[in-house]
């Protein structure tokens, strides 16, 4: 008994369980009422932040090419740096509500088309400057601009006209979109002085850091910043992040104690990991997928029982237990789960069943050449495993399906949107209708299946102007029922997140909406 | 008559000339090389997540546009005035990103030789003078058993042993300026010591051969009947006549451990050249791939021009031509 009342204190001192839930728990035990609560208030006092410390993060996904320059960042320790100095005019949350940020108040036309930003009064940047609501217009102006090669060009463009009165931003929109807040906690729209037009890589910002030392691929580290506009919620004295690209050196480094924190911890040693003392394995359900990606404009892809017949022949429980190490979940052909609002729980999971794959083969009259899945270790981790996995039940089920190893390097020039069908990722977008036109819009720029479909891009563009959620719902619901039965998209899994973190970190949430709690770890931790 | 220069002083000049020339050509082959890769710069650089339009940008920002030709010898004319240009990735200096690298790399090879170079020398005297006994198979199977493996294996072998079973180092090596020079020697430790068992068995065994190959000489055997201790002849009359062999094995390794430890410095997260080499080359950062390849190649020349001195010294029949 004594084994598991420390762990439902443990839990509760890292802020898992309300007191209710403890006191249900603690008395179901055996132990009296008063006593109980007696309990939960020394755990839960032990859970109250303490002030001070460095945190130290080693993390994978750094290179010594990155830069300070919001609009460049494309891995993941720019994007965790953007946000430690930056902030954005609003957050999403981790259950997928909008926090504000910079902005205190968004409100929106009724055909959603115009939205007015109210700019929080008082917030400082780095240098000292007074943050205006001319500076969020010029930080959004030079990501829309077409010179710029920022990687939120495509979020922003969608706008028709931006300006600044008072405290006040309004975005006109060409279409209407109801999802514009989430759009714009985009973490390439961090607001610089002045737009950081004059000096893009400065790292000003109005985060709850500011930049100590900069040295891309090898560690960045920031100081606390002390007049954050909400800094009563920054813990940590500072935060120091580490790039370890190396897999056993970084795990090797969270267990040493040389970091606190590590991000991806590879899914084949999670089990080994566990057992370790002094660290836990945080996993939170995200958005992002593992993907094969077939051009249904090409040959033999053209066909629609072809693509119907592989969709039938992966086994997607095998990959999650073997490629993530259970770490994730199933996919089901569409590249919404739910961690997504509007999500329809309702629609009918695909399974892997030989019989109905052979069945369509037969039905598509494949001449029986070999189908060519090109795939390379950096397509996504484990994506050679996942191939020869598909490759095998495909095997099972009649398919020719053969696994073409691409080398990394050029992965994404060469075969990536090039070659007909390859593994490949997606990182996933904060609302359904980003994700969808991102890459499933027939003008999409990395419409990487070619997907063309009219019914499909009329139903997007409705739902993207709908205010009305039953309907909207209605709308996605249908659009995931046409790709999943049209697409060339073969989802088999979502990944999750997946941290180790040291006990000495206290108040970590599991965030599906990025790694390291969507990079607001250092802003919401605290070491103990 | 012209002016008489010493036949050595023109040796060595001679071999600096053509260590220059070879470094032109050099920078041509990189060049080359690079162009040679599948991709473009800035397809690298935006990767997956690249808009056409922004592609399109970035090229021309970049001068992707401009013939290939145009480019090596807009680069060339820079290197010669000093000027290495910006990084094509992030606008940093390359020249002053490159010197605190070299700073970096040139620390960690120096520690691995101030350990290695002795330790080789040494026990290869101590495997001469003992050949085919007992203390000769013991050092020859310690170190071929080292060489042998290959440097991750080596680095994942001491990261367990020496940050887990004995807590005694950091997996992960970053030094960083303002480091006392004690913190500094503490957080390269394991990457010497991988490098240390990687370098050691190459010079141990070629002193010890050399050594062994002189000791067949007729004058040995004459301090051996002089009746002069083994070790003293070893040290005192096969050693100075082994040196030219030995030492261009050292310069070989002390090369090695300059540019060809991109390995262990992945396997590290150490903060040197190789690492900001690799990093370049997957973003296709052409000027700074050639920057770093020209300082690995000036490197490599340097020392091997170098060791033919040192072996021109060494040997009285060079020393003194006719």
């Amino acid at each position: 008994m004594k084994d598991q009342l420390d762990r439902i204190i443990d839990a509760t001192r890292r802020g898992m369980m309300s007191r209710r839930e403890f006191i249900g728990r603690t008395t179901a035990m055996g132990i009296s009422a008063g006593l109980a609560s007696a309990l939960y208030g020394r755990a839960a006092r032990a859970q109250e932040p303490k002030k001070g410390g460095i945190l130290r993060i080693g993390m994978a996904g750094g290179e010594s090419t990155n830069s300070l320059d919001p609009a460049l960042a494309a891995s993941e320790v720019p994007f965790q740096v953007n946000l430690t100095w930056g902030e954005t005019l609003v957050d999403v949350a981790p259950d997928g509500s909008i926090e504000y940020r910079i902005a205190e108040e968004v409100s929106s036309s009724p055909d959603a088309k115009e939205w007015k930003f109210k700019i929080r009064q008082g917030v400082e940047f780095h240098d000292g400057k007074t943050l205006t609501a001319e500076d969020v217009v010029a930080t959004l102006k030079r990501h829309t601009d077409e010179k710029s090669q920022s990687g939120a060009l495509g979020i922003v463009q969608g706008i028709a006209d931006m300006k600044a009165e008072g405290d006040m931003v309004t975005l006109t929109l060409a279409s209407a979109n109801a999802d514009l807040p989430f759009l714009m906690a985009d973490y390439h729209l961090v607001i610089q002085p002045g737009g950081g037009v004059d000096n893009p890589t400065a790292g000003i910002g109005a985060g709850a850091f500011m930049v100590d030392v900069n040295e891309p691929g090898v560690r960045h580290t920031f100081k606390r910043f002390e007049n954050y506009w909400d800094a009563g919620n920054v813990h940590l004295d500072g935060t120091e992040f580490y790039v370890m690209n190396d897999n056993t050196a970084r795990t090797a480094a969270l267990q040493s104690g040389q970091v606190h924190v590590i991000n991806r911890v590879d899914p084949k040693i999670v089990g080994l990991l566990q057992g370790a003392a002094g660290l836990k394995i945080r996993s939170a359900a995200g958005r992002g997928h593992y993907v094969f990606i077939m051009h249904v404009d090409k040959a033999p892809f053209d066909n629609n029982d072809l693509r119907m017949a592989l969709k039938y022949s992966i086994n997607r429980q095998e990959m999650v237990e073997k490629i993530l190490g259970g770490l994730g979940s199933i996919g089901n052909d569409f590249p919404i789960n739910k961690a997504y609002p509007l999500f329809d729980e309702t629609i009918e999971q695909r399974e892997y069943d030989a019989a109905k794959a052979a069945e369509f083969y037969a039905k598509s009259g494949h001449d029986g050449s070999p189908i060519i899945l090109r795939t390379a270790p950096g397509a996504f981790p484990g994506a050679v495993d996942a191939a020869n996995l598909f490759a095998a039940s495909a095997k099972a089920a009649g398919i020719p399906l053969e696994i073409k190893l691409e080398p990394d390097d050029g992965y994404w020039t060469n075969v990536w949107n090039v070659e007909p069908f390859c593994a490949s990722y997606w990182g996933g977008r904060p609302v359904q209708d980003q994700m969808y036109s991102t890459a499933y819009l027939s003008t999409a720029d990395w419409n990487d299946t070619k997907f063309k479909n009219a019914k499909f891009d009329e139903l997007l563009m409705a739902a993207r102007g709908e205010l009305d959620q039953t309907k909207r719902k209605q709308e996605y619901s249908e659009m995931a029922h046409i790709l999943r039965d049209e697409g060339g998209l073969i989802l088999p899994m979502f990944n999750d997140f997946v941290c180790g973190v040291s006990d000495q970190v206290q108040g970590w949430i599991d965030d599906p909406n990025g790694e390291l709690m969507n990079g607001r770890a250092s802003a919401k931790c605290w070491l103990a | 008559m012209g002016v008489r220069i010493h036949p050595l002083l023109k040796l060595v000049i001679q071999r600096l000339a053509l260590g220059l020339l070879l470094l032109l050509v050099v920078s041509a082959v990189i060049f080359l090389g690079v162009e040679a890769l599948p991709g473009d710069t800035a397809q690298a650089i935006l990767g997956q997540s690249a808009t056409p339009q922004a592609l399109a940008n970035l090229r021309e920002q970049m001068g992707l546009n401009d013939p290939p030709l145009t480019r090596y010898f807009d680069w060339l004319g820079g290197v010669l005035t000093g000027d290495l240009g910006k990084s094509l990735t992030n606008g940093a200096d390359i020249a002053q990103a490159i010197g605190q690298r070299l700073g970096n790399t040139l620390f960690l090879a120096a520690c691995a030789a101030v350990i290695s170079v002795p330790l080789a020398l040494i026990l290869g005297l101590i495997a001469a003078r003992y050949a085919g006994k007992w203390p000769d198979k013991v050092i020859s199977a310690i170190t071929l058993t080292t060489i042998s493996l290959p440097e991750f294996v080596a680095a994942y072998f001491v990261i367990y042993l020496l940050t887990q079973v004995i807590p005694l180092f950091q997996p992960v090596a970053m030094v960083f300026p303002g480091m006392s020079f004690g913190a500094k020697l503490h957080a390269v430790a394991l990457p010497v010591i991988v490098l240390v068992m990687v370098v050691l068995a190459h010079m141990m065994r070629m002193t010890r051969a050399a050594i062994l190959n002189v000791m067949q000489s007729a004058y040995i055997e004459t301090a051996e009947l002089k009746g002069v201790r083994p070790m003293q002849i070893i040290w005192r009359h096969a050693f100075p006549n082994a040196i030219a062999p030995i030492v261009s094995v050292v310069v070989l390794n002390l090369a090695y451990l300059v540019v060809g430890v991109v390995v262990v410095e992945v396997v590290f997260g150490y903060n040197a050249l190789g690492q900001f080499l690799v990093d370049h080359v997957t973003k296709r950062d052409l000027p700074v791939v050639q920057a770093v390849g020209l300082v690995f190649a000036g490197v490599y020349i340097m020392l091997n021009i170098l060791a033919d001195v040192i072996a021109i010294f060494a040997n009285p029949r060079l020393r003194h031509p006719k």
